[in-house]
């Protein structure tokens, strides 16, 4: 029998050579003749690990990583197919403690099954919830996701449940579930990680969605700079639908949901919801005022569902396992888990799924093991670029949705930027405003012009020849941000200004 | 070691291909952008040529076209080189010298962001995260992403892909 060997079919271990590692381990063991097979995977998150290859042998998967290709002759010589040892062996990883100390519910599958097979999808639990929830009505499915406590986990933190709740009292010859999977925040990449590890949770997500709401026609809005995700999704909607979970008369019921995969075109604005929505409709995409709720009036006028990739991949697990179980992770008001993104400047990057209330320090030192350089971290970026600079003396913060807005931050999609000592955060301050001016929709003053000021304001501040010029210009910076916060429409004019004034607040003297 | 990106083999824009290529579109509510895209994968980029007819396509107006065109930072309006670098220039990257590697970048191929290299082989572009974060600094070559990108790997690679361009690859 061929034995098998798991090597992921991702963006991260592709950008460091997996697609070349699976050639070469092909051409190895043809020349050696020995019968392999290789799996497609996901990424188990472990990004310092890629390209992780797992073999299964009689005593369970042996996991080795990150294999280079001019390891693979040594691999061979080694025995790994059989598990031998080797300098880059890591036996079963799933008892490494970077896996171990994990609470996994939205990607409990991720990495460990082919991406898109339906088959092994099922074996871990796959498509339970969808069978859950055709025993139930529509206010049976949202009590569960009102239960589960689950709030939008693209950033705003709003209840999903209450959400669904609108969009199914809402009256309409047709509805529409649309995914926001326009993932433009710099340190975030939960999203494309479940896509391309676990598409088939989005595809189950997204079609109890429809059934909760009377929805029949579902958008994945996917960012244009996640090709080999798009690639991947097709194939799984493919295989669903081949196996009955999409299309007309789902597993026999009476009900329909049909979902198509739309490419956005570079522009982070378009991860806002009403932007999005535009951009859906084929027009430039330039935010809607609010109201009217997309909720009520949204893709072409009708009520819409508009939730992030996360949010919806874990809909699957609380129709499986029940709202209250899914509450029992976390506390306070943000309960559940969270896929927290480990980026920049870590030795240990990657995804850490855990329910909220650990603290920053534990995820950037207990799993991230520190800064990649070695040098002590003097700023994280929580929220992506419209989060706020922590300095190292926050870093016991909880990782909470309150507790975070208590310090003067916010989680908004999980990801965390590590800088060491070299950063300079006027300059990341001033990064801050010029990419709100490159990637403003323009609809609105305080954003459009207001991040242009802003970029000349630092400049002044930082060029300035003594210190009361200094502080006037520090005056006009916060009362700028101030407008900015107030006066946009939307949340890239109105949060640009966190990471701008939490760079003045605890970096003071870089602005110089 | 990394892979080589697909070269992008565009052919000559005419507005009868162009036309043809569009057809499947009518009548599909918002797909005016997809209709970009399959155009921009065929040709490189969206022809100035190819506005008035996108307009009684879409039934929109002319004006409306060009300004879902120029909203979006991938649609070009001139034909990029063979290969398209993109290199990120967001937080997680900066974290990790994306600052030093785009001067590198820009060196190597004697060019600016938004131009294209004199013989024609490499177009240059920001791009504001590729979505792999734990692996910074990141370029993407066409649809290839590569992660933790130093100057010599990618002098490397430009020079792999340059020499695939004369063997007439």
């Amino acid at each position: 029998m061929a034995i098998k060997i798991y090597i992921p079919r991702e963006t991260t271990a592709s950008s460091l050579g997996a697609e070349t590692l699976v050639e070469a381990i092909k051409t190895e063991a043809l020349y050696r003749k020995i019968d392999i097979e290789i799996v497609r995977n996901g990424s188990r998150g472990a990004c310092f690990l890629e390209p992780l290859v797992e073999v299964v042998t009689a005593s369970g998967k042996v996991g080795y990583g990150p294999v280079q290709l001019e390891d693979v002759p040594e691999l061979f010589d080694a025995g790994f197919l059989q598990g031998g040892k080797h300098k880059l062996a890591l036996g079963n990883v799933e008892e490494l403690p970077w896996f171990k100390n994990q609470e996994r519910l939205t990607f409990a599958r991720c990495g460990i099954i082919a991406a898109t097979s339906v088959e092994e999808y099922k074996q871990l639990g796959g498509f339970v919830g969808l069978q859950n929830t055709l025993a139930k009505d529509s206010k049976g499915i949202i009590q569960d996701v009102l239960d589960s406590g689950l709030r939008g986990r693209g950033g705003a933190a709003f209840p999903t449940g209450i959400k669904w709740r609108t969009v199914a009292e809402a009256s309409a010859d047709q509805k529409y579930i649309v995914c926001n999977a326009d993932e433009g925040d710099s340190g975030t990449f939960s999203d494309r990680m479940i896509m391309e590890g676990d598409p088939l949770s989005l595809v189950e997500g997204m079609t109890i969605a429809g059934i909760a709401v009377g929805a029949t026609k579902g958008f994945i809005y996917l960012r244009s700079e996640y090709p080999l995700t798009q690639e991947i999704l097709l194939e799984a909607i493919a295989n669903a639908k081949a196996a009955g979970y999409l299309g007309n008369n789902i597993l026999g019921t009476a009900h329909t949901f049909e979902l198509e995969v739309r490419m956005g075109a570079g522009a982070y604005i378009c991860g806002e919801e009403t932007s999005l929505l535009e951009s859906l409709e084929g027009k430039r995409g330039q935010i809607r005022f609010k109201p009217p709720l997309p909720a009520l009036k949204g893709l072409f006028g009708r009520p819409t569902v508009v939730n992030n990739v996360i949010s919806l991949a874990t809909i699957p697990v609380i129709m499986e396992k029940g709202g209250k179980h899914y509450a029992n992770f976390g506390r306070a008001r943000s309960l559940g888990t969270m896929p927290f993104q480990l980026g920049g400047n870590i030795k240990q990057g990657g995804l850490v799924e855990k329910a909220f209330g650990l603290t920053l320090r534990q995820l950037i030192e207990d799993f991230g093991a520190g800064t990649a350089t070695g040098k002590p971290i003097r700023a994280v970026q929580v929220g992506g670029p419209l989060g706020a600079y922590f300095p190292a003396a926050l870093l016991d913060t909880p990782l909470d949705y309150e507790d975070f807005a208590k310090a003067g931050g916010m989680l908004g999609h999980g990801g965390v930027v590590v800088f060491d000592e070299t950063v300079n955060m006027a300059k990341m301050a001033r990064f801050s405003m010029e990419f709100c001016a490159i990637e403003s929709c323009g609809k609105c003053t305080p954003c459009r012009i207001g991040s242009v000021r802003g970029m000349e304001t630092i400049d002044r501040i930082v060029a300035a020849a003594s210190e009361p010029e200094r502080d006037a210009q520090h005056i006009i910076l916060k009362d700028l941000c101030e407008t900015m916060e107030s006066a946009s429409l939307c949340a890239m004019g109105g949060l640009t200004p966190m990471p701008v004034m939490s760079a003045v607040k605890h970096f003071k003297g870089d602005f110089q | 070691m990394m892979q080589l990106a697909t070269p992008g083999k565009f052919r000559d824009f005419t507005l009868e291909a162009a036309s043809e290529a569009v057809q499947e579109f009518r009548n599909q509510p918002g797909t005016l952008i997809v209709a970009l895209h399959k155009l921009q994968e065929i040709f490189g980029y969206v022809d100035e040529a190819a506005m008035p007819m996108l307009a009684k396509v879409f039934n929109v107006s002319r004006a409306e076209v060009h300004g879902v065109t120029s909203f979006y930072h991938d649609f070009r309006r001139s034909k990029p080189g063979r290969y398209t670098v993109r290199v990120c220039q967001a937080e997680a990257c900066q974290a990790m010298g994306a600052e030093q590697l785009t001067a590198a970048i820009k060196a190597e191929l004697n060019c600016d962001f938004h131009e294209t290299t004199a013989d024609g082989k490499f177009s240059l572009e920001p791009v504001y995260c590729l979505g792999n974060c734990a692996c910074s600094p990141n370029i993407m070559i066409d649809k290839q992403t590569y992660g933790r990108v130093s100057p010599a790997s990618f002098k490397a690679l430009a020079a792999k892909l340059a020499s695939k361009v004369e063997d007439g690859e």
